[in-house]
């Protein structure tokens, strides 16, 4: 057992795109566990340990067979329940032949995996995305394999004044540094508001919105422990009363993130973004996710080289700024989480 | 799955008598009683007439108190390990490895049957309570002798009402598997622990009823036979050896004691590689294994010397030697 953890094993945790996985073997590591993955013929998500129960091999280097896998060593084949079904040169089957199969469910376009106690798998724990699967909505993502912890990613969404440093050329000025914000949190979220008033809309938000004029933007990002983060943003012609709730005279997009540790320096970063103004036109869909491609790939550089800089500088721990509390709200759930499930959390990222 | 084995101090934080012949045992492991899965069991660390044995006992429910229980019957014609654990007293100290599991509970099926027979209930103990709290379709069907040799029968009743059929051969009564198999959900689950007379029986009727055979599962280590145990002999003519097998020992290492080559792993019956070839047999063999067949067993050509034994007389058979080929 790890004496400090940076993920729980308690969650629900995004493993691939719904279109990724098909009948077809899809390895994925998930928390630290690695896991098989494929559809039966179906069409339902199955989850197996990756390591035969004979020799280890791991079974994602074996074949599907109709709905059961094969070891590509020797032969046993394995249930989408991890059950063996059959042993080679032997009339019967070993009672104890099984692997470990992991509760999994399609939802919200992603296929989730509980990497923890099954017992506890609910359901209605898988964060709320409706919008990534709902025809009021239209849009698309990715994802990407950054080489950091988790929460460095978390860390970043929680706090978007870095869009103004990071993201100059296209979804950050100035405004979103200087507005003030407010933090809120529940038992499992954490919430950041921020309303930037009667600004000039940055070049993205312009092309966006196609009208002239100053615009009232908004950013409000819902953290949802551990690791997913639905930010709804948008902007509206100032004066047409959208801080008041009105925002029929603008446009809005959810920003749709859930990072899945995989191990605790690399993550399965799964990003969407979708829209509720020409949703009928699939052009607008592929230039928002080629622009946000490129805006993500710059966080993704900056927290490859943040997380290298935590490695190179081990005796060094975080300065946290008021603009970080949303991301300290975050990292207490997280560790809440940790704690619920009897380890010890390992709360500052640098130790 | 395997894991390697980490040796942890426990110490008998109590006892109780469940019958005249089952007692529980409550451990407290050092560090704390780790959870489980229902279904797992703990493997001891006994003395028999001074030499280390290992012995397997399912886990009764769920840790309470920091605590692990296990039950044990106490077998006085058995190979000593039930008396070994009769006779620790409160506070005595011994050596568990954690918790493993080889009979887990699945999530998803459709409706349960949980079958027990005598002290085969300590690990479906467990498994009833978890499906009473998950809502789902099951029943226990539990046997034995009679009501009063059956442990937790009172529990049982009062967590599981209706969904508990108690099945005592004094009362003239005996499980109809298939009766019992033909109310199931096609896509039903069977759990099965006891006496591998009931084992048996269970598991032919199940193929009969055309069931996955996947679908009933069940749990041996292989202490059951048809037969009481009893000394027999063990003749290999190939090394010009006979050799004594006590009541209380295994063939296996009664052969293993003499310098017979045998391969073995599990040591309850399920993987097969302590099977060896029988020449000539005089009496019966007592199959106490689930990797032959059936049909297996029934030719009696193999013999898996882990748990299985001769009654009634003596046993011939060939291990694998034949000595080192000259290569031309």
């Amino acid at each position: 057992m790890n004496t400090a953890a940076t993920f729980p094993l308690n969650a629900w945790y995004a493993a691939s795109w719904d279109a990724e996985l098909k009948h077809e073997l899809l390895a994925r590591t998930v928390s630290g566990k690695k896991i098989a993955f494929y559809r039966t013929l179906a069409g339902e998500p199955v989850a197996l340990e990756d390591a035969c129960w004979h020799r280890l091999l791991p079974l994602s280097m074996g074949r599907l067979n109709g709905d059961n896998l094969v070891c590509g060593y020797h032969g046993l084949v394995y249930n989408p329940h991890g059950r063996c079904v059959r042993m080679p040169s032997q009339e019967t089957i070993n009672p104890s032949a099984c692997v470990r199969s992991f509760p999994v469910i399609e939802r919200h376009r992603f296929v989730w995996v509980w990497p923890g106690e099954p017992a506890l798998a609910d359901p209605a724990l898988v964060p709320d995305l409706h919008w990534n699967a709902n025809p009021g909505w239209a849009g698309d993502g990715k994802v990407i394999h950054p080489a950091c912890d988790y929460r460095l990613v978390v860390d970043n969404l929680m706090d978007l004044t870095h869009e103004t440093y990071v993201h100059a050329g296209s979804i950050g000025n100035d405004a979103v540094a200087e507005a003030p914000f407010e933090v809120s949190h529940g038992d499992h979220t954490a919430t950041v508001t921020r309303w930037m008033i009667d600004i000039e809309p940055p070049p993205f938000w312009r092309i966006q919105l196609g009208k002239p004029g100053n615009v009232d933007r908004w950013q409000i990002i819902h953290f949802m422990a551990p690791c997913t983060v639905a930010i709804d943003v948008g902007v509206a012609p100032t004066g047409t009363g959208a801080p008041q709730g009105d925002r029929a005279r603008g446009v809005s997009m959810w920003v749709i993130n859930t990072i899945t540790p995989e191990t605790e320096k690399t993550c399965h970063y799964f990003w969407a973004n979708v829209r509720d103004y020409r949703v009928n036109e699939q052009r607008i869909t592929t230039e928002i996710r080629d622009s946000i491609t490129k805006v993500f790939h710059e966080d993704e550089v900056v927290l490859e080289a943040q997380q290298r800089a935590i490695d190179e500088h081990p005796d060094h721990i975080f300065y946290n700024l008021h603009i970080d509390a949303g991301a300290m709200w975050a990292r207490r759930l997280i560790d809440r989480m940790i704690a619920a499930e009897g380890r010890a959390p390992r709360s500052a990222a640098a130790e | 799955m395997r894991f390697d084995t980490n040796w942890i101090k426990a110490v008998v934080q109590a006892t109780r008598d469940l019958t005249p012949g089952i007692r529980e045992f409550t451990l407290a492991p050092e560090g704390g009683a780790t959870p489980y899965p229902t279904g797992s069991h703990l493997t001891v660390r006994v003395l028999i007439y001074g030499r280390p044995d290992l012995r397997h006992y399912s886990l009764i429910g769920e840790p309470r108190e920091g605590c692990w229980r296990i039950a044990v019957k106490r077998e006085d014609p058995g190979r000593g390990g039930s008396r070994y654990m009769w006779s620790l007293p409160p506070g005595a100290r011994l050596d568990v490895a954690p918790p493993d599991s080889h009979f887990e509970l699945s999530r998803d099926a459709p409706e349960y049957l949980l079958i027990a027979g005598g002290i085969g209930i300590t690990p479906l103990r467990g498994m009833a309570t978890a499906l009473a709290r998950r809502k789902v379709a099951f029943r226990m069907v539990y046997a034995g002798r009679s009501r009063s040799q059956m442990a937790y029968v009172d529990e049982l009743a009062a967590d599981l009402g209706p969904r508990l059929e108690i099945v005592a051969e004094d009362e003239q009564r005996t499980i109809d598997f298939a009766a019992e198999f033909a109310r199931l959900h096609p896509e039903a689950e069977s759990y099965v622990c006891g006496p591998i007379g009931l084992l048996e029986a269970a598991r032919q009727a199940w193929q009969r009823t055309g069931r996955r055979p996947e679908r009933m599962l069940y749990e041996t280590f292989g202490s059951s036979g048809r037969y009481a145990a009893e000394p027999f002999l063990v003749r290999v003519p190939r090394l010009g050896l006979e050799v004594e097998v006590a009541q209380n020992i295994t063939m296996l290492d009664a052969l293993e004691a003499a310098g017979v080559g045998v391969l073995a792993d599990c040591r309850r019956g399920e993987c097969g590689l302590c099977m060896l070839d029988v020449v000539a047999i005089e009496g019966k063999i007592d199959h106490r294994d689930v990797f032959l067949s059936q049909r297996q067993h029934a030719e009696n050509r193999k013999i898996c010397s882990c748990v299985s034994r001769a009654v009634g007389g003596a046993i011939t058979i060939d291990p694998p030697w034949r000595g080192d080929p000259v290569l031309e």
